[in-house]
This record gives C-alpha cells, sequence and structure tokens, in this order.
C-alpha cells in the first residue's frame, strides 16, 4: 500500500476520533440547545425550582408543549426566573398555572402548564404570574413531623400527668387509701 | 517417604522462585525497553510515515470491531438500564447511566481490551516473527537501530490511535444507547439528552477517560512489544508469546483501571 492511500486513511481516521471526541463533549457533556419547531418563550418566578434544569420537558395536561431554555437567579426578588420556550402552535391563556413536579419518585422535574380560563393569551415575552414551587422532600416530611408532634403533644401530655397519677397513686397506693379510708369517717 | 515428601515440597518452592525471580527479570528487561523505546524514539518523529504506517495497521484497521463492538454496548446498556430504571420511574435517567458508564469505564477499558486482542497480537506476532527470521539482527549489523525503527514507531502509533479509538467507542456507544432508548422504547428525546448532558462533566468525566486511554495505550502496545522483542525465536515461543501479550494486557488494563479510578475519584 502506498504512502498516500496510508496517509488518507490515517486523516480519516484522526478525523473521526476529533469528531468522537467533539460529539463528546458537545452532545453528551455540554448544553446545546435543541430545537422544536417555532417557539415563543414565556417566564415564569419560583420562590423554589428543586432539581429543575434547562432543557427539562414543559408539559400540558401530560403532553410535551415546550423545553425550559434557561434558568436565572434574580438578585433583587431572590427568586429564580425560568425562561420556557413553547411551541408556537400551542396558545395558553394569561391566567395560566406554571407549577414544578417530579416525574415519579426518584424522576427528573419538569415544568407543568395548567390553562387558566382569560380569553388573552401568553405571548413572546410575556410572564406568568401564578407559578407553584416544586416540592422539597425535606420540607413536606418536616411540615409532616411537626404537624404529627402537634396533633399528638396533648394527647402524651394528658397521658403523661395520667400515668403519674397512676404511678404516685401506686407508689403511695396505702397510706392514700387509709387517707381516702379515713375522709368519710 | 519422607524423603519423597521433602523433595516434593523443595521442587514446588524451587519451581514458585524460579517463576517469581522470572517475572521480575521480565518487568526489568520490559522497563528498560520502555527507557529505549522513549529515548530513540526521536526517529519514529522525524520520519512521521513510519508511524502513520503503523497507525494505519494498529488504528484503521481496529476501526470495524470498535464501531461495532461499541454499538453493541450501547444498546445492551440501554436495553438493562431501562429495564432497571423503569422500576424506579426514572428511566429518563437512561442517558446518564449509558453516557456516564461508556465515558468513564467502559470506553477506555472495552476499547483497550480489543485492542490487545486485535492490535497487541499483530504486534507481538510480527516482531517476534521478525526476530525468529533474524531481521532484527540484521538491522543492527546495517547499523540500524531496531528500537529506533521498529520498537518506537509501533509504540507512538499504539500510544496515539487508543484515545481516539476509545472516543469512538464512547460517542458510538452513547448513539447505541439513545438508539434503545429513544425510537424503541419511547424514552423522552430531550429528557435523555439533558440529563446526560447535566450530569456528564467535560473535565471530570470525559479528559478522565481520555487520560485513562492513553494510559492503557502505553500499557497495552509496551506489554505487545515487548513480549514480540523479548520472544524466543522458534515457533512455539511466538504464540506463547501472542498469548501472554493478549493475557498479560487484559489483567494489567483492569488493574491499572482500578488504580486510575481511585486516584480520579478521589482527587
Amino acid at each position: 500500500m502506498d504512502r498516500t492511500t496510508i496517509d488518507l486513511w490515517v486523516g480519516v481516521f484522526v478525523a473521526l476520533g476529533v469528531a468522537a471526541l467533539l460529539g463528546l463533549a458537545m452532545k453528551v457533556g455540554n448544553l446545546t440547545s435543541n430545537k422544536i419547531g417555532d417557539t415563543y418563550s414565556v417566564s415564569a418566578a419560583f420562590e423554589n425550582i428543586g432539581g429543575l434544569k434547562p432543557n427539562a420537558p414543559v408539559k400540558s395536561a401530560g403532553v410535551v408543549v415546550g423545553r425550559v431554555a434557561d434558568i436565572k437567579f434574580d438578585p433583587k426578588a431572590y427568586e429564580a426566573v425560568v425562561t420556557i420556550k413553547i411551541d408556537k402552535r400551542f396558545e395558553f391563556p394569561k391566567d395560566t398555572f406554571a407549577n414544578i413536579y417530579t416525574a415519579g419518585l426518584l424522576g427528573e422535574q419538569y415544568l407543568g402548564l395548567e390553562a387558566g380560563g382569560e380569553d388573552d393569551v401568553l405571548k413572546n415575552g410575556d410572564k406568568i404570574t401564578q407559578t407553584q414551587d416544586a416540592v422539597v422532600l425535606e420540607k413536606m416530611i418536616s411540615q409532616f413531623l411537626y404537624n404529627k408532634a402537634s396533633e399528638t403533644d396533648p394527647k402524651t401530655d394528658a397521658g403523661g400527668a395520667k400515668s403519674d397519677a397512676k404511678a404516685s397513686g401506686e407508689k403511695s397506693g396505702e397510706p392514700k387509701s387509709t387517707e381516702l379510708g379515713d375522709a368519710p369517717f | 517417604m519422607k524423603s519423597i515428601l521433602f523433595n516434593g515440597l523443595s521442587k514446588l518452592l524451587r519451581g514458585i522462585g524460579r517463576r517469581m525471580i522470572e517475572r521480575i527479570w521480565r518487568l526489568g528487561a520490559g522497563a528498560r525497553l520502555f527507557f529505549l523505546t522513549i529515548i530513540y524514539s526521536g526517529e519514529s518523529f522525524r520520519r512521521f510515515h513510519l508511524t502513520l504506517r503503523e497507525v494505519y495497521f494498529t488504528g484503521v484497521m481496529s476501526l470495524l470491531i470498535i464501531i461495532v463492538s461499541a454499538f453493541f454496548v450501547g444498546m445492551v446498556l440501554g436495553l438493562q438500564g431501562y429495564n432497571t430504571l423503569q422500576k424506579y420511574g426514572s428511566s429518563e435517567a437512561i442517558g446518564v447511566l449509558v453516557a456516564l458508564s461508556l465515558v468513564r469505564e467502559l470506553g477506555p477499558v472495552v476499547t483497550a481490551l480489543l485492542f490487545a486482542g486485535r492490535a497487541g497480537t499483530a504486534i507481538t506476532a510480527e516482531i517476534g516473527l521478525m526476530k525468529t527470521t533474524e531481521q532484527l539482527s540484521a538491522m543492527e549489523m546495517m547499523a540500524v537501530n531496531p528500537i529506533a525503527r521498529v520498537v518506537a514507531p509501533r509504540f507512538w502509533a499504539g500510544v496515539i490511535s487508543m484515545p481516539i479509538l476509545a472516543a469512538l467507542f464512547s460517542m458510538v456507544g452513547v448513539l447505541g444507547g439513545y438508539l434503545v432508548a429513544v425510537p424503541l422504547i419511547g424514552v423522552d428525546d430531550g429528557a435523555f439528552w439533558s440529563q446526560m448532558q447535566a450530569s456528564v462533566d467535560v473535565r471530570e468525566d470525559i479528559v478522565n477517560g481520555v487520560i485513562k486511554s492513553v494510559v492503557f495505550g502505553v500499557a497495552c502496545t509496551m506489554i505487545a512489544l515487548f513480549e514480540g522483542f523479548d520472544a524466543p525465536p522458534t515457533a512455539e515461543g511466538v504464540s506463547h508469546a501472542t498469548t501472554r501479550t493478549v493475557v498479560i494486557s487484559s489483567l494489567t488494563v483492569l488493574a491499572l483501571d482500578f488504580v486510575l479510578t481511585s486516584f480520579m475519584i478521589t482527587v
């Protein structure tokens, strides 16, 4: 095999390797925007976005209608501003509700849109005012425990008092009974 | 009775000792060949077409086996990963599973194992046969250094080819996993890539994978070269050397992988 053929094949080989590395870096490793036709972007502010990530799906009634384009932190309001891109074919009323949901127990988080009843529709650059934050599991658990504790606290107190009385009664069983026995007579 | 037992025991111990000494001797000779290769590798860059020729034989000729096996490995990872992940309702994480296991471990390791089988054996057999037919001695007689002319270009070709093959393996494997997960099973396309992109770090995962494959390239090629260079000049000797190349390369790659991973994870 002559030298130019070998050079050509080695060139192809190295080019393939560089392409694979670039592909790994761009497609597997880094962010690349993947587009879904023509879109319009809408923003929504959340106090807590949980684990929502750029490029996460935006669903309405469970159907993917767009993607999360960008997540920024607003240093004035201390809120997360999520920019979403919605497919031009789908129009949503101005009073649409934006929620952050989790797919499954450990699944990824996505943004859910629940359409409101207004006639005006969201346009490019509009802001969704009605939002609900992501559910943070720790918060939920601590709230649950707090509720549980406040629910059972009086009961346990009462129970404690009762058992205290019982214990004291048992302990001082003999003298009490004599006292009691003494009293009426 | 006693003397038979004693004789047997001493024979066993002597055998173990001889084997140990031989292994250590081979390790030392291999290290010496490695340093000589580095010292005499000037010519393989001055006359770069020598190295390019070897890149063709070790790298380009391994393309097919690497791409086909990567594709199947990726597809199997996709199927198996989905099977487990959907039990926890997080089948979107399949992209992360496929990409991380390929980029961090399977890409470099399986490529190195295939490389040892496909290219390492060829190197050992070629050099062993060169030695058997006294081509290496003839070179020395003509004042051509066989390490500079034969060993070093093959060494650098292996070191250049391995990371390229490993990167290709990872990329093709990810595509195979994608093919199973998205069109076949129906995992969301965007979630597949977005979760993958969110979890795969360029520095931590991809660059570390490339570092691994370079180290494996040095180890595999050097073992193949040494076994060929050291083979007894008989047909049987060359065949034994070829077998040893595969066995030692595979074990070395797996052991090195553990060492490298432990360094990379703690640091």
